[in-house]
């Protein structure tokens, strides 16, 4: 299906309205792109996580398809099972239809606690498609630091104390993790990119096999900007190259998108609560060693995908 | 008709998991549950099922992809021991709630630490309050004819209940022993199909598993878990009755041996009762009135059952292969102990924990019991209620 806005217009919102979502979340905006994108049926997973919390309180529920919640750390080995149980079916011809499998995770549920239930399946090659949605904290139990917040960036667990100016380690780098997987393809997305969002979607459940699609999922709680500003916020992230917008499909890396102009990571950073504390004097050469990283792994991707 | 070959206990559940032909088995290696896995392996590699195996990367994922399998309307089975169980431990739980008949066969093997890899029942013990139905095993026989049923009582539409069959690790996992396999077909026939009223796969009618549950609902999801498990109870006699008819081995939940007239007794789990009742054979042909209640199914436990079972004895000893450490008495013992108080039943009951990390049980030890109970009957009156058997003081 090419992905015209009036079309899409017209389609039916697979995770209906009136979920308990704070105003302005991505998350939300992340799964109905995705699912959006879907053009044969699909079963979804989810990780224990704002997205779960917040779609099936019982008795509603939000998910207008067959989906399951099983625990926080086993959303990719819950849907292997239920891959693995479709194709024991199918074989059986007791099912005809072709069906698609999606797992969504938080950060916290893919980067850290789910890494290692992640990289089996994986490595198994399950036919499913893994979708991290990276707000770059444990927002759900209370916006504790993850793998995948950033340097500096202030939480409960990493908070801006007179010692501590937030958290001290930098993020890790899990689309690469999952690159060196070697699967058939994985890629960064993010919601103001919608066109190549749901694109890469696209490709990913086209392709037989295991995808990985990190999207980075702004949370105006957690990182604590005005609640009309979340795609803003993706759309800084982007052209501040803090998340570049590329695909590794079948080893072969791509940039999707190049911003005309590198914008300095403050342009986003300057935006969010959580940075407020590196503003101050004393703790400028935390931004240096933000900007530091941020152009060391831009110039590595540019290299990865000069090839 | 089947046929009589000589088995381990772990081939003895491989065989009846091939039988069976689960659409999904995931599991993870562990010593002793591994031969059992591989026994599948062959299978499948030799095209004798087209089970879709997962060879998954942990237990916790092994329980993880069961749960995911049986939502999506598949029959699925698993195996593990101690450590591996320990490790599913929180998925074991949502497996239950979900109310996924997800059979699993624990091979038992003491807690770690101190790492061992020999039999106690430390695992399944402390797997007793996760709402899963427990079968114990005394042989090869009965861990093949248990997994068997466990399939037709787990997915029976009153109980849909996942349903844990044990065998202890290499006492019985790998020892051979004589016994009856069924034709292919007659255990087909009697487990048949698995036809599930909800599933993940069925895309035209779309249904959340494992939503979020507030105050609200919760309590009445987890009656709802309390009325399966007393559902089962029907079920489990039902199926074990049918399963004579098949095989000529009947099942209910416990089986009494020498109990006629008997005054002393022993309560057993596992293939310990298998020893037992060579010590309750000889003794009784020295005349003296003594048996032993094998107890088959600990949850639901056979209250009713087990009163009926100790009405004319003096006096009992419960025989538990793990402890609760700081209760008073191991679990089998609390349990007993429990459902007696406020009958109008008088048995004075004792406690030997014995066997942990697969300390060898002796018939004299066994015997050394009976004679502790004699006392006990002859003095009137229990010097030690809490005893630990064959443990250097
Ligand atoms: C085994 C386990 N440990 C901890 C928790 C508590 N917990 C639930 S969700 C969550 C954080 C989720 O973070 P993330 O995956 O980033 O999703 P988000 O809430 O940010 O969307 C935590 C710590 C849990 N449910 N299970
Ligand atoms: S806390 Fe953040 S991620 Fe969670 S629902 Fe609110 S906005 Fe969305
Ligand atoms: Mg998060």
């Amino acid at each position: 299906m090419a992905l015209r806005l009036k079309e899409l217009a017209q389609k039916k919102d697979l995770l209906s309205g009136g979920h308990r979502a704070c105003a302005g979340c991505a998350g939300t905006t992340v799964i109905r792109q995705v699912l959006l994108a879907a053009d044969v049926p699909v079963v979804a997973g989810c990780a224990t996580g704002c997205m779960e919390v917040v779609t099936t309180i019982y008795p509603y529920t939000a998910w207008r398809i067959p989906f399951i919640h099983n625990a926080f750390e086993n959303v990719a080995s819950t849907i292997s099972g239920v891959e693995a149980a479709y194709r024991a079916l199918r074989k059986q011809g007791k099912i005809d239809r072709e069906i698609k499998f999606i797992a969504f995770g938080g950060d916290g549920g893919t980067y850290d606690i789910g890494i290692q239930a992640l990289s089996g399946a994986m490595e198994r090659g399950h036919n499913m498609l893994y979708i991290c949605y990276d707000n770059e904290a444990y927002m759900n139990t209370g916006i504790q630091r993850s793998g995948a917040t950033p340097h500096g960036a202030a939480t409960s667990t990493s908070p801006a104390g007179k010692k501590i100016p937030g958290k001290r380690e930098f993020r890790k780098d899990l689309t690469s993790i999952l690159a060196a997987h070697d699967i058939p393809y994985v890629a960064q997305a993010v919601p103001s990119h919608w066109r190549d969002l749901m694109g890469k979607v696209q490709k990913a459940l086209s392709i037989d096999g295991p995808s990985f699609i990190n999207i980075l999922a702004p949370c105006p709680r957690g990182w604590r900007f005005k609640e009309n500003e979340s795609i803003e916020m993706a759309r800084l992230a982007v052209e501040t190259c803090f998340w570049p917008l590329f695909e590794v499909e079948r080893r072969t890396w791509r940039l999707t998108y190049k911003p005309k102009e590198k914008r300095p990571i403050t342009d986003w950073i300057g935006r969010q609560g959580r940075f407020r504390h590196l503003m101050k004097e004393e703790n400028k050469h935390i931004i240096e060693e933000l900007q530091a990283n941020v152009d060391y792994k831009w110039e590595q991707l540019l290299k990865r995908c000069e090839g | 008709m089947g046929k009589i070959v000589a088995l381990t206990g772990n081939d003895a559940a491989g065989t009846a998991m091939v039988q069976i032909k689960p659409d999904v088995v995931a599991a993870f290696p562990i010593t002793p549950q591994t031969e059992l896995m591989h026994k599948f392996a062959d299978a499948v590699a030799d095209g004798e099922v087209d089970t879709e195996f997962v060879l998954v990367e942990s237990e916790h994922s092994a329980m993880s992809a069961a749960v995911g399998a049986a939502a999506a309307g598949a029959r699925v089975m698993t195996a593990t021991s101690a450590n591996g169980f320990a490790l599913m431990w929180e998925i074991v739980y949502i497996a239950a709630s979900n109310r996924l008949p997800i059979v699993m066969t624990l091979v038992n093997r003491a807690l770690s630490a101190p790492i061992n890899i020999h039999c106690d029942h430390s695992d399944s013990m402390g797997g007793r309050d996760a709402g899963w139905i427990q079968i114990h095993s005394e042989n090869s026989q009965e861990v093949y004819d248990n997994l068997i049923q466990g399939v037709k009582i787990a997915e029976n539409k009153d109980v849909l209940l996942p349903v844990m069959v044990t065998s202890d690790g290499f006492i019985l996992s790998h020892t051979l022993e004589r016994m009856e396999i069924l034709d292919e077909e007659d255990v087909h026939r009697f487990v048949g199909e698995y036809k599930p009223a909800h599933t993940l796969l069925d895309v035209d009618h779309p249904v959340t598993f494992g939503p979020l549950d507030l105050p609200d609902y919760y309590f009445e999801h987890k009656r709802q878990q309390v009325l399966a498990m007393e559902e089962a109870r029907r079920v489990i006699l039902e199926v074990g009755k049918e399963f004579e008819k098949l095989s000529g081995r009947g099942y209910g939940f416990l089986e009494e041996y020498q109990m006629e007239g008997a005054e002393r007794a022993i309560v057993a789990l596992g293939s310990t009762a298998g020893t037992v009742k060579q010590v309750v054979d000889a003794l009784r042909e020295r005349g003296e009135r003594v048996g032993l209640i094998k107890l088959r199914v600990f949850r639901p436990f056979p209250k009713e059952e087990l009163l009926e079972a100790l009405r004319e004895v003096k006096v009992v000893a419960i025989f538990d292969r793990s402890h609760s450490f700081g209760s008073f008495g191991g679990p089998l013992f609390t349990e007993v102990r429990s459902v007696l108080y406020g009958s109008d039943i008088s048995v004075e009951v004792l406690n030997y924990i014995y066997g942990l990390g697969g300390r060898n049980i002796s018939l004299e030890e066994i015997e050394g019991v009976f004679s502790d109970l004699q006392g006990v009957i002859e003095r009137g009156g229990v010097k030690e209620r809490i005893n630990y058997l064959g443990v250097r003081e």
